[in-house]
């Protein structure tokens, strides 16, 4: 029988999760507190960052997998 | 003088002799050769060494400066960790490839004129193009030749522009350039393409990953950088490379996301932080100029930790597709731990060496005022981690279970991993060591408490959208497919070239050339050819045949005559003399 590893057993998965999601909140939370030097206006809003990692990251993937791949997708062998 | 000896002269001249080495003596040899170049480095002073007289010119091997020597360092570096990662490697040719190929690089680095550069320019590309073929595969064999030749027309473009730059100023000196006149634009393009400038791009996604797990290794570190370094020699301030830069940290990570084979993610993700460090060269000031230097030193040590981790990967399972791979944490933790360290330092998460030096070139940008850089930096930071950060960690270690169960790699892989690993980090917590051999005097601060939260929710957010993407199904699931990149030109265009020769050239040399041929030459040629045979029949058989009617004739009239009798032929015999008298009486 092989040993179990950690993410075998389905309880570290939510517990690494739950770590994650908290850690997300934390980072919204504190932010209003944080004295920011911002170079450009917009950037000083509260999450800014917050908001533009996750939209950019959305952005990227449907783009990638909506525009690009279906436009340069080919078969293994096409270029044999 | 200085005591020092010119690493390029170190690694090179070093190389040859490894073919004469065996067991641990080789391995030695092989460690301490980056070991003395290292030394050499340290010992060496700003100024300009090692000139030699060559037809009237002065070539430069030793240019000495800050600049050079950040460059030198940490090629010399990447040499040692790179060596000790391939120390099992049984063909020499590669060890001696590899060398070659890392003393080239520093030759770059230290050269003050334009044919040294040159020179060295060119070894590098051979030697490169011998590590990728090493791996033996048709693949390689096809992505080998073709990144030579992609770089011999690099080379070309290089030297036509080092020709017009020495025509116009006669001086082969090679310092500031600046964009004016076409042997700069040459000059720029020929720096541009191993640099990996969009659409000059696809040699690198095309070749790094056809080459053998530690040869990748080698590849990451030098041709890009040292790219970079006479970009930032030659170019720095020159508001081009600032939109090229921008292009090249964008468009590699939508590749990124959708490519299959985890080298050739890292090959793109590999254009995207180079783009960094073009940006840096394009805004030009003190600041973004010692961002390019600090990123191109913190990004050839967390890329090579990249590298060799999936280098181990493909080492120890033969496979390097994420359609194949997954669960490997469970057998391999070590390796485990240093993927997530460089992916960690790729993503610039405070603590490790991207933080520290990419945030210079990322703030240079906010300080000029350059909005849609600065988004498309910004943009691509997210992006980065999004595909090198996560994606390649969790589908080689993590994502669905592929069961494959192996081991470790040998311990010298290991080490070398630990040791750039333990770099990534400590160069993270001690950012002052770094500052220190920048080329301009540093008054940047990277640990602020806005600074670190703004990056950490940049990125703790790129993992949420990537989690609900995941859990939503919406992420593209890897499939088993070629995506076309810019090498299609040459790559189908070598093809259609075949195939114009073979069918529309050969067709109108078949049927118009061939016509023409047949109506002009042929036919006129088959005329003369009847008119003589004609008169052959006619005229020269006809006498031959002619005779020979005759001969016969005269046989059967003979035959009448020899009739075997002696009173016949004594009767001819008299008859003739006969004749002959009355002849004679007559005339």
């Amino acid at each position: 029988m092989e040993k179990k590893h950690f993410f075998d057993t389905p309880g570290n998965l939510k517990k690494f999760l739950k770590v994650f999601f908290a850690s997300l909140i934390a980072l919204i939370v504190i932010d209003p507190f944080i004295h920011k030097h911002p170079y450009f206006a917009f950037e000083g809003y509260p999450s800014f960052y917050a908001t533009f990692g996750f939209v950019a990251c959305v952005v990227l993937v449907l783009a990638a997998k909506y525009i690009l791949r279906p436009l340069i997708k080919r078969k293994e062998g096409y270029y044999d | 003088m200085i005591n020092a000896v010119a690493p390029a002269a170190i690694f090179i001249i070093g190389a040859p002799i490894i073919s004469f080495l065996k067991g641990r003596v080789k391995s030695a040899y092989l460690l301490l050769l980056p070991v003395l170049a290292s030394i050499s480095l340290l010992s060496m002073h700003e100024g300009v060494y090692w000139t030699v007289n060559f037809l009237g010119y002065e070539l430069i091997f030793g240019r000495v400066d800050k600049l050079s020597l950040a460059f030198g360092y940490i090629f010399a570096l990447v040499s040692f960790i790179s060596v000790l990662y391939s120390l099992r490697v049984k063909d020499d040719g590669q060890h001696i490839a590899g060398f070659i190929y890392a003393g080239s690089a520093q030759g770059v680095v230290f050269s003050g004129d334009f044919l040294t550069l040159f020179l060295f320019w060119e070894i590098m590309a051979f030697s490169a193009a011998y590590l990728i073929w090493a791996s033996k595969t048709e693949a390689s064999r096809g992505a080998g030749l073709r990144y030579l030749l992609v770089h011999i027309a690099g080379g070309l473009c290089l030297l036509a522009g080092i020709t017009l730059h020495y025509h116009d100023t006669g001086s082969l000196v090679f310092s500031f350039i600046g964009l004016d006149g076409p042997a700069s634009y040459l000059i720029l393009l020929g720096f541009g393409i191993n640099a990996a400038f969009p659409i000059f791009h696809s040699w690198l996604p095309d070749a790094y990953p056809e080459s053998t797990f530690s040869g990748t290794v080698f590849l990451s570190a030098f041709t890009t950088k040292s790219a970079v370094y006479v970009l930032a020699r030659g170019f720095p301030g020159t508001e081009m490379l600032i939109w090229i830069g921008a292009a090249m940290t964008a468009f590699p990570i939508f590749y990124a996301v959708i490519e299959n084979n985890l080298r050739r993610v890292l090959s793109y993700s590999l254009i995207n932080q180079v783009g960094f460090m073009v940006v840096g060269i394009g805004i030009g000031t003190t600041l973004s100029l010692n961002g390019t230097v600090a990123h191109a030193f913190c990004h050839i040590l967390y890329k090579a930790l990249l590298f060799m981790s999936m280098g181990a990967v493909l080492h120890q399972t033969g496979k390097i597709n994420a359609t194949d791979l997954g669960g490997l944490y469970k057998t391999m933790p070590l390796t485990t731990i240093f993927c997530i360290v460089g992916a960690a330092s790729i993503s610039g998460f405070p603590l490790t060496n991207g933080f520290v030096s990419k945030s210079m070139i990322v703030s240079a940008s906010g300080v000029e005022g350059l909005i849609p850089v600065w988004f498309a930096l910004v943009f691509a930071s997210a992006g980065v981690f999004h595909h090198s950060g996560i994606k390649i960690p969790f589908f080689a270690f993590f994502s669905h279970d592929s069961g494959i169960r192996t081991k470790e790699p040998p311990i010298n892989m290991l080490l070398a991993m630990g040791i750039a690993a333990f770099l990534c980090i400590f160069i993270g917590v001690f950012p002052g060591f770094l500052y220190s051999i920048l080329p301009y005097p540093v008054d940047y601060v990277p640990y602020t408490a806005a600074h670190v939260i703004d990056q950490l929710q940049l990125l703790f957010f790129s993992a949420l959208a990537f989690s609900l993407l995941m859990l939503s199904g919406i992420y593209p699931a890897e499939i088993r497919a070629i995506n076309l990149d810019t090498d299609w030109f040459y790559r189908k265009g070598a093809k259609a070239f075949l195939w114009l020769v073979n069918r529309p050239i050969v067709r109108f040399e078949y049927n118009v050339v061939g016509e023409a041929y047949e109506f002009m030459v042929i036919k006129p040629v088959m005329k003369i050819a009847g008119i003589l045979r004609s008169f052959d029949i006619k005229v020269v058989d006809g006498a031959v045949n002619g005779i020979g009617r005759l001969t016969v004739a005269w046989s059967a009239v003979m035959r009448v005559v020899q009739s075997g009798k002696i009173h016949d032929y004594a009767f001819i015999m008299s008859a003739g003399i006969c004749a002959v008298v009355i002849l004679i009486l007559l005339l």
